[in-house]
């Protein structure tokens, strides 16, 4: 070995440990920056470490890649952070398109070599698998988030069949180039199977899956980056890609239990269907309220908690809740908000949208912390939040929510839901919460109905 | 490639996966939008092999799809070590009563 060599290797060790630095800082906010820092050194480490390698003989290419990627890369975290969904899985394409393009690379320059050993082939082959679907399956995911694609799952006849026919397909013609690695053109035809297989996967899947999804995808670009760790002898790629993946299961295993499924149930269970509900025929009476309303009951209250959800979100109305927020701590009241897992559309959505209005942090809670406080809570205000807070979800067996952990809002002593309008949320069910007798519902956009909550409040507040 | 490199890089995985497991349980589940971007940006390490295939020039396939690989992964790289410190500063803690 090289002084270059054993450099370049001191370099990966060194990254290797930074990036496990990093991940561990990032177990509280007081410290979570520094795991940003403790990233980018480990990456800086690990490039430098790189660029010093002996095969290297021109830089131009590199120059200028490094250059288009960074111009991409700073408008892309300078999106909104209702955004935030579909740039992670527009992350998760890149990554996995990246591992696709190594992956493809290697394997002709190897054959030409005749460097292609058994080994060889088989890391790239589920390189280039896990690569190719995470990147045309997380294309589709972005699509769905950014409302290109439709979002609504798109079903049909022996859809599963089709598609673990063309997956068992493309493993098998990976399979076969174990043994005869020459027949190139088996290689064109895993990759576009594999890209197929991406594109159908999602198909079938709803807006309201798609924290499981991100999930998902996160971690098949992590596998792949590990495959293509072992195909390149790579330590510390393997390192980074397996927290990577560990990470997206971790988060994937978290989202399925918020959901009282499976990842099967997921990924073929083409959830969000628009079901004929056995409630719907009898016409059920809610109380609608005006904003004056549920300023005088919150403002009444001692304890008030606030469930939001992706409606939040897509009316922007984040800054609305903390204005609400504050006029009701300026008077003693009690106000925290109440987390659900998958409530938005990726692990964890509203937490950073309301860190971004500002709530402070110890005021999120947890859904099984806050369910405790609930029945000795005066007034829980629903934003743009449904089947995370539909009873039926506890009691009504033939629900297709049924045995979804929910946030209890009905066992508070009143409830303010705002919403659009009467239509059954993603998962196409009636709410019973909106016709219960403690209801009342504060119909229209979210962002304008809060508004004038808050000027109902800050008038009160003048007098 | 002989057996003990094989093997070195399972006990790699292996004991990567275990502490990756290990302290992303320990996230709070506060952080886990900036805790996924950040993986992102971490799993772009891949940026490694592409420089290597970018700039060795074997082929000129192999040189296109090498730069294409380092675009996709510096943008990765980029954009996720950028949000995840923009998101990360927007967590505050609560103010002292004035």
């Amino acid at each position: 070995m090289t002084l270059a060599e054993h450099l370049t290797q001191a370099s990966y060790l060194a990254a290797a440990a930074l990036f496990i630095l990093s991940l561990r800082w990032l177990s509280d906010p007081k410290t979570a920056r520094k795991g940003v820092l403790a990233g980018v050194g480990g990456m800086s480490a690990a490039i430098i470490g790189t660029l010093l390698h002996p095969e290297i003989v021109n830089y131009t290419w590199i120059v200028i890649a490094v250059v288009v990627g960074s111009a991409i890369g700073v408008p892309l975290s300078r999106v909104p952070l209702t955004a935030v969904p579909q740039r992670t899985a527009l992350s998760h394409a890149f990554g996995g398109l990246a591992a696709g393009l190594v992956g493809t690379a290697k394997y002709f320059l190897w054959l030409q070599d005749g460097e292609l050993t058994t080994f060889r082939m088989a890391a790239i082959g589920i390189e280039v698998i896990l690569g190719c679907l995470t990147f045309t399956g997380s294309l589709m995911a972005a699509g769905k988030l950014m409302e290109i694609v439709p979002t609504r799952p798109m079903t049909y006849r022996g859809q599963n069949f089709v598609n673990l026919a063309l997956l068992g397909v493309a493993a098998g013609a990976a399979l076969l180039l174990l043994f005869r690695p020459d027949v190139w053109q088996l290689f064109p035809v895993v990759v576009v199977l594999s890209l197929a297989f991406g594109v159908l996967m999602i198909m079938p899947i709803g807006g309201a899956d798609m924290p499981t999804v991100i999930s998902l995808l996160n971690a098949y670009a992590g596998l792949a980056a590990v495959a293509m760790g072992f195909a390149l002898e790579n330590k510390v790629l393997i390192t980074a890609g397996a927290l990577d993946g560990s990470s997206g299961l971790i988060l994937s295993v978290i989202m399925c239990r918020a959901m009282n499924r499976s990842f099967t149930n997921v990924l073929f269970g083409a959830f969000g269907q628009v079901q004929p509900s056995s409630g719907t025929a009898e016409a059920r009476s809610v109380k609608s309220g005006t904003p004056r309303d549920a300023a005088d009951l919150l403002e009444n209250a001692a304890r008030v908690v606030i469930v939001p959800g992706y409606g939040m979100a897509v009316a922007q109305a984040q800054h609305r809740v903390k204005e609400i927020y504050d006029q009701l701590t300026k008077r003693g009241v009690d106000v925290k908000f109440a987390i659900h897992p998958v409530a938005g559309r990726m692990p964890g959505h509203m937490n950073v949208l309301l860190a971004e209005a500002e709530v402070p942090y110890e005021a999120l809670i947890e859904m099984d912390e806050i369910n405790r406080d609930l029945p000795q809570t005066d007034v829980v205000l629903v934003v743009g939040a449904n089947d995370v807070v539909n009873p039926a979800a506890r009691h009504d067996t033939k629900s297709p929510i049924y045995g979804m952990p929910i946030i209890d809002a009905d066992r508070a002593k009143f409830v303010i839901a705002n919403k659009r309008s009467m239509n059954p949320g993603f998962a196409g069910i009636e709410n019973e919460l909106y016709s219960a007798d403690n209801t009342l519902m504060l119909f229209g956009d979210a962002k304008a109905v809060l508004g004038d909550v808050v000027k109902a409040l800050a008038g009160d507040a003048t007098h | 490639m002989p057996v003990l490199d094989l093997w070195s890089m399972a006990f790699v995985f292996l004991l990567a996966t275990f502490v990756g497991f290990q302290v992303i349980q320990n996230v709070s589940r506060l952080l886990h939008t900036p805790l996924m971007s950040l993986t992102n940006a971490i799993s772009a390490i891949a940026v490694v092999g592409s420089i290597i295939i970018a700039g060795e020039q074997k082929s000129t396939f192999s040189t296109i799809l090498g730069t294409v690989a380092v675009a996709a992964s510096v943008t990765n790289i980029v954009s996720g070590f950028l949000i995840t410190d923009r998101m990360l500063k927007m967590f505050r803690e609560r103010k002292p009563r004035s």
